[in-house]
C-alpha cells in the first residue's frame, strides 16, 4: 500500500492510476473551557471534502480536566471524527508554536497520515508554516476550496484573485482552511470516537522553554464571536471616539450580532485590535454586514466578500465601500444609527 | 548584535490588480511595485533597535530577480547598513525562502530575524514560521510590540491573536514576525537615499547557499473572485429596512 512507503522523495499519484491512495486526515484542533472550538470542527468538514472516506484523527494537547473534557466533547461532536488523540503536559498548557510543530512531528511520524489540516486563525497561522517547515513541505494556507486530494484554491492579492494550487509533494500535505469557507451542519449525531492518549516519552526538550508565554488580555464580551455570527456591525473611523462607537455595540444587540471594525478604528484606540476585519484581521462571512462610516478600502473589502448581503452607510457617494454594497444609504451614520436603533424590532 | 530583516518586492498595496486573460497571473507589468508594508514595519523596527543602541548593524535582504536591488536601495535609503540580493528568476515559495534564509544566518549569525507577518500579494503568513522551525529557535509572530533586553538576550513580544493581545518572552536569537501596529515606517530622506548609493548589496545564487529551488507546490490558474451583483442605494431608513425585511430577508 502506498502509505506504507516513506521516503520524501515519494512520487504523488495522479488520479489517471488504478493504485487507490489511503488518505488520512490528522486535525490539529483547539478547545476551550472543555470543549473543542468550532473552527476545529469546520477543518473536520475540510477533511472530508478532501475525501469523503477519509479517516479522521482529532490532535488535542494542554494539560488538566478541562483538556480531558473537551477530549471527550471531541470524541462525539462530528460522526466522521475516528479518533481523538491527546497530548497531556504542562508543556502544552498554552498552545505555543515550538512545542505544538514539534508535537505535529512526532504524531506524524508514527501516524503517517496523508493530509494535516487546522484552521487558519491566529492558532492555525502561527503553528502549521512551523510544523510544515520540520516535517520539509509547503503548506497551502488559508484555503477556501478543495478541488481534490491535492488541488486547493486560497485567496490572494486580498481576494482580489484566487490562486489555484496543485500539491505535488509527499506526505503530509499540510492545509490551513477558512472556517467561512467550511460550514458545520448544524445536526450532528456521532457516535463516541475512541480516546487515546499521545505518547510524549520521546518528547525532547530541545527548545521547550526557549519560549514562555506572559499573560493575555482578552476583551470579555456578551457579543457572539465575529468568526462565526450571523450578522455583523462594523464601525469606521468616522465613529471618531470610543465613546461613539457605543452606538454600534447597541445596534449590535439590538439585531444579536458581532461587533467589527476597520484597521483605521482600532489603530485610532476606538476599540481592541481583535474587532478588526480585512485582509490581516478577521475574515467574516455573515448572513448580514453592515457597515457605518467605512470608506470601503481594498484591504477591509477582502474581509468580507463572502457576506450575504452588504449594506453601508457613509456621507461620502463616492466611498468605494457603495461599489460592493447590495444596500447603499448615503446619510450621517449619527442620524441612521438612532433611527435604526428606533425602527429596528428587538431580536427575539 | 546584528540583525537580518527580510523585504520582499510586491504590487504596491493601493493598484487595483488585474488578473492576466490567459490566467497564468497577475499583471505585473507597468504596475507601481513598492517594499511590501509588513516589510517596511519590520525595517523599521530593526533601525528603531538600532538606534537605541541594542544592535550594531542591520542587514536587510531580498530575494528574486535583479530588480529586488531597488527594494534594498530602499531599504538602505531608510536606514539599514547593509544588503544581501539572492538572485533568482525562478518562483521562490515561502519553504525554500526559509531554507535560503538560514543558510544566510549561517553567515551572519544574526541574534534577531525580523520579518513581515505576510506579504500583501501572496498572503502566506509562512516565512517567518518556516525559518523559525528550521532554525529550531523561538518565534513571536504578529508582533504589536517589542522588547529586546541585550543582557537577558531576551525579546519580550506582544502579539495580536483572535480574542486579543498575547505575551510571549522569547530567547535569543529568536525571529519575529511584525503585524500593523508595531510601528509607523519612517520615509528615506533626501540625504539618506544619496547615502545609500554607496552602501553595499551582496550577491548571492540559491547555488551558492547549497539551497536547491525545488517545489512541491505548482500554481494551476489564477482567476477573478466571483463577481457580487451591482447594489442599490435606498433613500431612507425606512426603505432600507423594508428591504431587508423582504427582499433580502435577512432580519
Amino acid at each position: 500500500m502506498i502509505g506504507a512507503i516513506k521516503t520524501t522523495s515519494l512520487l504523488r499519484f495522479s488520479s489517471v492510476t488504478s493504485i487507490s491512495r489511503s488518505i488520512s486526515t490528522l486535525i490539529l484542533a483547539e478547545h476551550d473551557g472543555g470543549a473543542i472550538k468550532s473552527q476545529s470542527i469546520s477543518a473536520v468538514e475540510a477533511a472530508k471534502s478532501v475525501d469523503k472516506q477519509t479517516s479522521i484523527s482529532l490532535l488535542l494537547a494542554g494539560s488538566g480536566p478541562s483538556l480531558q473534557q473537551a477530549a471527550a466533547h471531541a470524541a462525539s461532536c462530528h460522526p466522521s471524527i475516528s479518533q481523538v488523540l491527546v497530548a497531556d503536559s504542562d508543556k502544552f498548557t498554552h498552545p505555543l508554536a515550538e512545542t505544538w510543530a514539534r508535537l505535529v512531528q512526532l504524531v506524524q511520524q508514527k501516524g503517517e497520515y496523508s493530509h494535516i489540516i487546522t484552521a487558519s486563525n491566529s492558532f492555525g497561522k502561527n503553528i502549521l508554516p512551523r510544523a510544515a517547515a520540520l516535517l520539509d513541505v509547503s503548506p497551502i494556507t488559508d484555503v477556501i476550496a478543495i478541488s481534490s486530494s491535492n488541488q486547493f484554491v486560497r485567496p490572494i492579492y486580498a481576494g482580489n484573485a484566487l490562486c489555484t494550487v496543485r500539491y505535488s509533494g509527499s506526505n503530509p500535505c499540510m492545509l490551513s482552511v477558512r472556517s467561512t469557507s467550511f460550514a458545520v451542519s448544524v445536526d450532528l449525531k456521532s457516535n463516541e470516537a475512541p480516546i487515546s492518549q499521545v505518547d510524549l516519552s520521546t518528547f525532547d526538550e530541545d527548545f521547550v522553554g526557549k519560549s514562555r508565554y506572559i499573560n493575555h488580555t482578552a476583551q470579555v464580551t456578551e457579543r457572539p464571536d465575529l468568526g462565526n455570527a450571523q450578522v455583523v456591525i462594523t464601525g469606521g473611523r468616522a465613529l471618531k471616539s470610543a465613546e461613539n462607537f457605543k452606538m454600534i455595540e447597541k445596534l449590535a444587540e439590538k439585531l444579536g450580532a458581532a461587533v467589527g471594525a476597520t484597521r483605521a478604528a482600532v489603530d485610532a484606540g476606538f476599540v481592541p485590535n481583535d474587532l478588526q476585519v480585512g485582509q490581516t484581521g478577521k475574515i467574516v462571512a455573515p448572513k448580514l454586514y453592515m457597515a457605518f462610516g467605512v470608506s470601503g478600502a481594498i484591504q477591509h473589502l477582502a474581509g468580507i466578500r463572502d457576506s450575504k448581503v452588504i449594506v453601508a452607510v457613509n456621507k461620502d457617494a463616492d466611498a468605494p465601500i457603495f461599489q460592493v454594497a447590495d444596500y447603499g444609504l448615503v446619510g450621517d451614520l449619527f442620524e441612521v444609527i438612532p433611527e435604526l436603533l428606533e425602527k429596528l424590532p428587538e431580536k427575539k | 548584535m546584528k540583525i537580518l530583516v527580510a523585504i520582499k518586492r510586491v504590487v504596491d498595496y493601493a493598484v487595483k490588480i488585474r488578473v492576466k486573460s490567459d490566467k497564468s497571473g497577475v499583471e505585473t507589468l507597468n504596475v507601481k511595485m513598492s517594499m511590501n508594508p509588513f516589510c517596511e514595519i519590520a525595517l523599521e523596527e530593526a533601525l528603531r533597535i538600532k538606534q537605541s543602541g541594542l544592535a550594531s548593524e542591520v542587514v536587510a535582504v531580498s530575494m528574486g530577480p535583479s530588480q529586488c536591488v531597488d527594494t534594498l536601495r530602499t531599504g538602505l535609503a531608510m536606514g539599514a547598513d547593509r544588503g544581501i540580493h539572492v538572485e533568482s528568476t525562478a518562483a521562490l515559495y515561502p519553504l525554500t525562502v526559509a531554507k535560503l534564509l538560514k543558510a544566510l544566518v549561517d553567515v551572519e549569525k544574526p541574534g534577531v530575524i525580523i520579518l513581515g507577518k505576510q506579504a500583501i500579494d501572496d498572503d502566506c503568513n509562512q516565512t517567518g514560521q518556516m525559518v523559525a522551525g528550521l532554525l529550531g529557535w523561538p518565534q513571536g509572530t504578529f508582533a504589536s510590540k517589542v522588547l529586546l533586553d541585550t543582557e537577558k538576550q531576551v525579546a519580550t513580544v506582544e502579539r495580536e491573536v483572535d480574542d486579543g493581545l498575547e505575551t510571549l518572552c522569547l530567547d535569543l536569537p529568536a525571529v519575529i514576525t511584525t503585524d500593523l501596529r508595531l510601528n509607523q515606517p519612517r520615509y528615506a530622506t533626501l540625504p539618506n537615499i544619496m547615502k545609500a548609493k554607496s552602501k553595499v548589496i551582496k550577491k548571492y545564487t540559491p547555488q551558492e547557499l547549497n539551497v536547491e529551488v525545488k517545489s512541491d507546490i505548482e500554481i494551476v490558474e489564477v482567476t477573478e473572485p466571483p463577481k457580487r451583483k451591482a447594489g442599490v442605494i435606498v433613500s431612507s431608513v425606512d426603505e432600507l429596512i423594508d428591504k431587508l425585511r423582504n427582499e433580502a430577508h435577512v432580519i
